[in-house]
């Protein structure tokens, strides 16, 4: 190495190398795997013994490439982030990211960079694989790209915004993510497979057909048994794919994902041991050729096998780390079954699915071509044992069956009781048939035993033993069934989780909700009759601040009375009482209602004259409109009586309800509005004024994908599309921001308010008390598959009934400020005092700005 | 209490009529109590053992004039009123806040009349 390289460990970490006596440890790699062996080093507490350096070649800190193709719906690199820099910095561990290993040297025991060299002790080459690109002539024109890392995607979506069609080649596994990704970046796509059919390496034929039938039914073209020989320029589109037969296809963009091969440049120069096929050998401690190094994950062969998955590579770190202090814990292979939903398609794969590895195998299949199910079990020749099993169409079979397969459970009688359909429902193998040495978890290894154990230790909720375990971390496969477990566990020991809502009702927000509306019950005293506490002196209890304005809520949801009305007055929060805001000093803010932010001259005028006249402080909301403060109590009604005259209603700035719609200007104005986003944002926003929900509900609607109105960060965002609007759901602002998620595309108006409504009355329904739809979403078991199927699919079969219960809610909309002035008995309600017409002398004001505020 | 408290507290004055109370909320009202002017709360629980409570208005911790305002539950079976703005809660029977002993309110004696609302002040 050239002499003006410098030493990066002098360079980088002045004082450790001087007076560092601890071995150096270099991780090469921070991916998946690399960093969850950094984990497994910081939990055996091996940080402190080496000195431990990890180089990094992407911009990025270790993320969850397992869900990548959230990137596409609304995730950020953020919240795909596996851990934080402050993470590596705590624990002393030195993170080099953007910095490539160029070369091993073997001899010197150092590694080399662009910006230096790092002499080690041990080395683990944790450097995984990239996607293989055939070599076809032509593969490196503009608009051919792979999948792989967020810099990738990054790179399609830009390529995807100014293209019309996108081929993907190859459709295994991540092939087919690739295309739904493509789908979902509005680009018209088609899938070209070398192999006869899709997925070859996890279905077999007929699997594999109906998965063709499945797929281009959601409009996805399938070219099975397609070699290119070449791309050149296209005609119509940027591209054109010619094939072997001379027939042709063009696209704008290609993605390459045709199959993995590790990373094993390094490993290759400095001499290691590698595959014939590719793979830095290792054997049972992770240990390659040279005994110094290691090497973990997908750029590891073990036993003649890459495994392309993570649960192997998590078990590897696993291995390797005890290696490094000195255990002898070993990985000894690791099992393939993989469960996927690809496209909304599922696809199941267990063991030996192809009943190639074990002679005298016997099979059972089913075949549905009506409901477009597959399902085939692989069975040991006296049927005792499950050897493998695969599924299409329909995985809600996996669970059980993965339980007979790994632990190695003795089959029904009658095993194709698992698969054929019957009246009697299939004997389902509950968790109390499992074993505790049973695996829930192949990610991160844990047992039923290991999740009792938990519970023992005091975990009392699902997301505690998901932090002690680890549990359902991974790649979220056995969320299901490890909830199935924690229940059982739970029961077994007779534990029942408080989930009452407040010492006046042993009931969560969801029940009482239920109970109001089965019951019919419409007042807060017949409900605490009925299923409260009761006092002492045989009343029924007060409630309190806790239950009082969720029960208001939930009885304006379901019958939505106004909120003023003697019966539900005690029950709300000061701010829906008075019907504003109170402030620090104790007057109220007023902010009338300004639809999607259209606000006409006079209006504006209006607002200028009733702020002058009343002394109010005026601002500029981020909602788009105007709040006025600092009104006194006895003041409201006549402030509004000029509001209302001047054509505002209330804009329920108070209320756990809908705030505001924003919008963007739009196709009446914008030179690239493809629609007329202002008269969308006012039709939801009319709409769903009025709604009293568990949280507060924030709309915005933009006229093309540049996004102005920021619908991305709203509980409900619609974007327009040249062919409608695609909606958004479950994201905020605020403390927690999140991402809203796409969750139908190109719908059109009716379609769309259709799936609004079902979505938001679902959440009115279901959700906790200031609940927004963020957490109540990332709580739903399901998460946005079971959203989506009973929003757009109506799985529950309640779509109808969701609706008429909006339309209710819709036709009974009044505005609460006209409704009050109208009625003597409600503005006495704002008397400062009732014996009294002095205003309060100890609200005192100074003047700031021009404007007044509290002194 | 002090012996001119009770003998004060004979003194019965009327305040307002039923009808501006709210059932099961709170609204507001002056005396010339003691130490001078004050504001007081006013809370109606009718049905229950007491009906009537008074308290202060003025909210010590917020240093605003807004308890009336507040939600109206019990804990435990005691009645309380929560502060509008930070939300702590204030014994009607006693004016003790229930999270932090050193913070207590006045309170006043108050009581129907036929449909005349009488306090002590
Ligand atoms: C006035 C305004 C600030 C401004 O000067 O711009 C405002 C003011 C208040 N916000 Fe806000 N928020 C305002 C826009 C926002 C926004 C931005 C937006 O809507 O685009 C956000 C972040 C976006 C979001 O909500 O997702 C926002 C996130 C919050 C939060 C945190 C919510 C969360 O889920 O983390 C709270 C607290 C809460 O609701 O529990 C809050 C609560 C409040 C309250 C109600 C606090 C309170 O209880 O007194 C403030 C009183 C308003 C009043 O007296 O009228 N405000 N607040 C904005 C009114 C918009 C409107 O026209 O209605
Ligand atoms: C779209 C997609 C979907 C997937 N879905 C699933 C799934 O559902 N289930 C599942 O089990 N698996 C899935 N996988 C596979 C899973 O992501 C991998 O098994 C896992 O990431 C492997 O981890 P790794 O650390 O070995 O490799 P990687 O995560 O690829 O990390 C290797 C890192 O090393 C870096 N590196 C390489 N060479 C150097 C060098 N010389 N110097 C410094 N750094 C270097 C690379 O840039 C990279 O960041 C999916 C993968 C993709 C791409
Ligand atoms: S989102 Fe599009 S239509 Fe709306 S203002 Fe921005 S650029 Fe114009
Ligand atoms: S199996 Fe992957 S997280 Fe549990």
């Amino acid at each position: 190495m050239s002499s003006t390289k410098h030493n990066l460990a002098a360079h980088n970490a002045p004082d450790s190398d001087a007076t560092d006596t601890r071995p150096t440890l270099v991780v090469v790699g921070n991916g998946m795997v690399g960093h969850h062996l950094v984990e497994q080093l910081v939990e055996r507490d091996q940080h402190r013994r080496y000195r431990i350096v990890v180089f990094g070649e992407e911009r990025h800190l270790a993320y969850d490439r397992v869900h990548l193709s959230e990137y596409f719906s609304g995730r950020d690199a953020q919240s795909l982030a596996l851990s934080t820099a402050d993470y590596y910095a705590e624990h002393g561990i030195e993170l080099k990211l953007h910095q490539a290993v160029t070369a091993i040297d073997r001899d010197a025991r150092r590694v080399h960079t662009d910006a230096g060299y790092l002499d080690f002790d041990r080395l683990v080459l944790a450097t995984g694989s990239f996607p293989f690109v055939p070599p076809i002539p032509g593969n490196d024109r503009e608009g051919c790209l792979v999948y792989r890392t967020l810099d990738d995607l990054d790179a399609i979506r830009a390529a995807a915004a100014t293209a019309n069609t996108g081929v993907v080649v190859g459709g295994g596994l991540l092939g087919l993510e690739a295309a739904n990704a493509l789908r979902g970046l509005d680009l018209d796509t088609a899938v070209v497979e070398f192999a006869p059919r899709l997925m070859p390496m996890q279905v077999d034929e007929q699997g594999g057909e109906l998965l063709k039938e499945k797929i281009e039914g959601l409009g996805v073209q399938v070219l099975t048994e397609r070699a290119t020989r070449e791309i050149v320029p296209g005609e119509a589109s940027r591209l054109r794919m010619v094939f072997q037969d001379d027939k042709v296809l063009e696209t704008d963009l290609i993605v390459f994902s045709a199959g993995i091969r590790p990373r094993d440049e390094l490993a290759r120069e400095c001499g290691l041991e590698i595959g014939e096929r590719g793979g830095v050998v290792i054997d049972d401690h992770c240990l390659t050729s040279d005994p110094a190094i290691l090497a973990v994950g997908e750029v590891a062969l073990y036993n003649n096998s890459i495994f392309g998955l993570v649960a192997p590579g998590y078990q590897m770190a696993k291995a390797a780390a005890d290696t490094l202090c000195g255990g002898d814990s070993t990985f000894t292979g690791a099992d393939m079954s993989t469960k996927l939903k690809l496209m909304g398609v599922d696809v199941g794969a267990i063991g030996d699915a192809h009943a190639n590895r074990h002679p005298g195998a016997k099979q059972y299949r089913y075949f549905d071509q009506i409901q477009q199910v597959y399902r085939k079990l692989v069975v040991s020749g006296d049927g005792k044992r499950l050897l493998g099993a695969m599924l299409v169409g329909d995985n809600s079979a996996y669970d059980s069956l993965m339980q007979y397969y790994a632990n190695g459970l003795d089959l029904p009688a009658d095993p194709a009781s698992l698969i054929v359909p019957s009246s009697e429902p299939a004997p389902t193998l509950g968790p109390d048939a499992l074993p505790d040495s049973a695996t829930i978890c192949s990610c991160h290894n844990v047992t039923k035993g290991a999740i009792s154990a938990a519970i023992d230790a005091g975990c009392e909720d699902l997301g505690a033993v998901k932090g002690t375990t680890k549990a359902s971390t991974g790649c979220g496969g056995c969320a299901a069934l490890l909830k199935n477990v924690f229940d059982h566990e739970l029961a077994a020991r007779g534990m029942e989780v408080d989930t009452s809502l407040c010492e006046h009702f042993a009931h969560t927000r969801q029940q009482l909700f239920d109970i109001v509306r089965v019951e019919g019950i419409k007042t807060f005293s017949e409900l605490m009759t009925r299923h409260g506490t009761i006092l002492d002196d045989g009343a029924p209890s007060l409630g309190c601040d806790v239950c009082k304005p969720a029960v208001a809520s939930i009885l304006a949801s379901c019958f939505n009375e106004p909120i003023t009305d003697a019966a539900h007055i005690p029950l709300q929060d000061t701010n829906d009482t008075f019907m504003a805001n109170m402030q620090k000093n104790g007057t109220f803010s007023v902010v009338p209602r300004i639809a999607g932010g259209e606000i006409t001259p006079d209006k504006l005028i209006v607002l200028g004259q009733v702020g002058k006249k009343y002394g109010l402080y005026t601002k500029i909301t981020g909602g788009q409109r105007i709040d006025l403060f600092g009104a006194r109590l006895e003041d409201l009604p006549a402030i509004w009586e000029e509001l209302i005259d001047a054509g505002f209603e209330t804009g329920h700035a108070y209320g756990k309800s809908l705030r505001t719609v924003k919008s963007c200007v739009g196709s009446s104005w914008c030179r690239y509005g493809v629609q007329d986003s202002v008269g969308m944002a006012l039709r939801l926003e009319h709409r769903y004024k009025g709604l009293r929900s568990p949280h507060k509900l924030k709309f915005a609607v933009s006229g093309c994908t540049r996004e102005c109105a920021e619908a991305q960060s709203k509980d409900i965002g619609v974007i327009a599309t040249e062919h409608g609007w695609n909606l958004y759901v479950c994201g905020n602002g605020g403390m927690r921001p999140r991402h809203a998620e796409l969750f139908a595309t190109d719908l059109d108006d009716q379609a769309l308010i259709q799936a609004i409504d079902r979505l938001l009355m679902f959440y009115v329904r279901t959700a906790d008390r200031l609940q927004r739809t963020s957490v109540w979403r990332e709580n739903l078991e399901g998460g946005l598959d079971y959203l989506k199927a009973v929003v757009l699919d109506d799985s529950l079969g309640i779509g109808e009934e969701l609706e008429r219960q909006m339309q209710h809610v819709i036709d009974t909309y009044e505005c609460e400020w006209a409704g009050a002035l109208a009625d003597p008995d409600k503005l006495k309600r704002f008397r400062s005092y009732v014996n009294d017409s002095r205003p309060d002398p100890d609200i005192i004001v100074t003047e700031e700005r021009g404007q007044l505020r509290p002194a | 209490m002090t012996a001119s408290s009770i003998s004060r507290s004979l003194d019965w004055i009327p305040l307002c009529q039923r009808s501006d109370l709210v059932p099961f909320s709170g609204v507001a009202a002056w005396i010339d109590s003691a130490e001078g002017p004050a504001q007081v709360a006013l809370f109606y629980l009718p049905g229950h053992s007491q009906e009537l409570f008074a308290i202060d208005h003025h909210d010590p911790i917020a240093k605003a004039n807004v308890l009336a305002r507040g939600i109206v539950g019990d804990i435990q079976g005691e009645p309380v009123v929560a502060s509008p703005l930070y939300k702590q809660h204030f014994r009607l029977k006693d004016g003790r806040c229930v999270e932090d002993d050193s913070v207590s309110l006045r309170i006043w004696a108050v009581a129907f009349d036929q449909d005349r609302v009488m306090i002590a002040p």
